[in-house]
């Protein structure tokens, strides 16, 4: 288990090196500068005045400079300040993580206890009228433009019903609220976006549940199981179930970029003010450096989701482990 | 669904019964009827006539981003298939990189620093979506080259050239087939995510996403001009998929 632990955690810095590196690739290959909004706002300031903000920002050192200085600033985390407030980028970005990773891992927990039951009845009862039903709900869940799930929710539940909050995470009156009432608020105000970040993630790990336990049910060591006389759910629940739900763990660390991409979407709706609002507006504001220090930061948390996987995986496979000792 | 879209696109000059971009004060938000059978936006333009010519600008940037995706997809996993070794490890780990970027946002930061137009929309989220095929086509052309014909095609002295593009692409083709499929439809779906926050196909040019965008402002009293536009994606887009679940059991 170390050896394969230190192996996978080895493998990770030429995958940093690469991510730092095409931020700035993405970033430089630009043309036009950021300095060009600030100056275009106010078409009276002067070149001086642009020379010291390109100095500033050091946007007037030759390329590569601008690249290993970039690299050195990433190892001691100054991502620098925003064009806009002047404040570290660093702390802006922390400041909005954790809403965005709440509501991202509330998704996955919804996923897999709503997912992973509904694909397996789907096997269990393949071609039952409750298969049909998840089979075509599978199919809108992947056809679903998610902002439109979002308008309509938010119009219904939010406006016609009035049952649910459309917007932001807390009430005007949330100051004065009481601990408990201050969690309830929370949630309401939480329901609506992590239902709709959720949906997509839904459709597809049930639909892979499904398949999975329909190739595990084909399975000789099923019919034996089922030979030797043990009941059904024993079969199922037993034998099955935890064979197809090894590749689960990989196929949630896959959804990680996906889940934080979405979180734009869903955030810019909801107005919640997470890590995807932030990126959004920065990217509406051409806030080079925040922009730069997401797309990085979101990288780098996808590349945590997978290597967590990974470990969760060969920490559950006995064979992995044993691949990773012979390899060495 | 597929060719039913594909025909509206092609055919929308003669299909639409209003001018696109035709704009009628006195007819502005109409509720869907006889003479507008979808109802009319703010400006009084024909929804249905729009979500036609929609469909034109939505399904091109779909099938083009996934054309240009694909092609680079077959090239880097073609030759890091066929060649192997340190060829092989550059291309996937820059693919391994790639893939853990959050499509979103390299899109939504490339955008920020090049205008929204369509070309640019089609050239960044092609540029962002070929990590899937390569892979795909890679681990093809690995099992592939192991085969007796490319082993006769070499005693006979083809080029590397020649044996990639005439006999192992070709072989490899089923899968991306499949793969090209969905992926336009979640091109579509990208297409009209990136329009609706106001940084995909630009306005007044007509695409799903932005006259959905342009239907937020009025949900509360015009609820077609957000409907139906979501509607008309969600069935494309099923189409799409569809389609690929269907090429992939044909060719199972």
């Amino acid at each position: 288990m170390l050896t394969y632990l230190s192996k996978r955690l080895l493998g990770l810095f030429p995958l940093l090196l690469g991510i730092i590196t095409i931020s700035f690739i993405v970033i430089h290959t630009a043309p036009g500068k950021p300095t060009d909004l600030q100056t275009q706002l106010n078409p009276k300031v002067s070149l001086e005045a642009r020379e010291r903000l390109n100095a500033l920002y050091g946007l007037d050192k030759p390329l590569h400079i601008q690249y290993i200085n970039w690299l050195k600033r990433f190892a001691i985390f100054d991502l620098g300040n925003s064009f806009q407030d002047d404040r570290r980028v660093l702390d802006k970005i922390l400041e909005r993580i954790p809403l965005t990773l709440l509501i991202n891992l509330l998704s996955i927990f919804f996923i897999l206890i709503i997912g992973i039951p509904i694909g397996v009845i789907g096997a269990a009862k393949h071609n039952s009228f409750f298969d049909k039903v998840t089979t075509i709900f599978v199919f809108i869940g992947f056809a679903m433009p998610t902002f439109w799930l979002a308008l309509i929710l938010m119009s219904f539940f939010g406006l016609t019903l009035g049952w649910l909050p459309i917007s932001g995470i807390t009430s005007l009156e949330f100051e004065r609220f009481n601990l408990i009432e201050k969690v309830i608020d929370i949630a309401r105000h939480l329901i609506l976006p992590v239902f709709v970040s959720s949906f997509t993630g839904l459709a597809g790990i049930s639909r892979f549940m499904k398949t999975g336990m329909l190739e595990a049910l084909s399975q000789d060591y099923i019919r034996t199981a089922r030979a030797k006389g043990l009941p059904e759910h024993i079969v199922l629940y037993k034998h099955a179930l935890k064979n197809t739900l090894l590749p689960i763990v990989t196929i949630l660390g896959l959804s990680v970029p996906s889940l934080i991409g979405g979180s734009v979407i869903f955030e810019s709706i909801f107005a919640i003010p997470g890590m995807g609002r932030l990126f959004y507006d920065s990217v509406m504001a051409r806030d080079y450096p925040v922009i730069m220090g997401i797309l990085t930061i979101g990288a780098i948390l996808t590349l945590l989701g997978n290597l967590l996987a990974d470990i969760s995986y060969a920490y559950v496979d006995p064979r992995i482990r044993v691949t990773a000792k012979a390899q060495k | 669904m597929v060719s039913f879209f594909g025909l509206i696109a092609i055919f929308a000059p003669f299909l639409s019964p209003y001018e696109p971009d035709a704009i009628n004060i006195n007819e502005a938000l109409l509720s869907p009827s006889r003479a507008h059978l979808l109802g009319t936006d703010q400006l009084g333009r024909d929804l249905l006539s729009r979500l036609i010519y929609g469909a034109r600008i939505s399904l091109f940037v779909g099938i083009i981003a996934v054309g240009l995706a694909t092609l680079i997809g077959i090239l880097l996993g073609s030759l890091a298939g066929y060649y192997g070794g340190m060829v092989d490890s550059i291309i996937m780990r820059f693919t391994d990189i790639m893939l853990c970027f959050p499509t979103f946002f390299l899109i939504l930061a490339v955008i920020a620093i090049l205008e929204p137009s369509i070309i640019n929309i089609m050239v960044i989220i092609g540029l962002t979506n070929w990590m899937g095929v390569a892979r795909l086509i890679r681990a093809e052309i690995l099992s592939l080259k192991e085969r007796e014909f490319i082993l006769a095609e070499k005693t006979i002295g083809a080029s590397d050239f020649r044996i990639i593009i005439v006999h192992l692409i070709p072989n490899a083709l089923g899968p991306v087939l499949v793969s090209a499929t969905l992926g336009v439809a979640g091109a579509i779906l990208l297409e009209s995510g990136l329009s609706f926050l106001g940084i995909g196909v630009q306005p007044p040019t007509p695409s799903w996403g932005n006259i959905l965008t342009e239907g937020k402002a009025t949900l509360g009293y015009a609820w077609w001009l957000t409907v139906f536009p979501g509607l008309t994606i969600l069935l494309s887009v099923l189409g799409y998929n569809m389609l690929g679940e269907g090429l992939r059991d044909r060719l199972k």
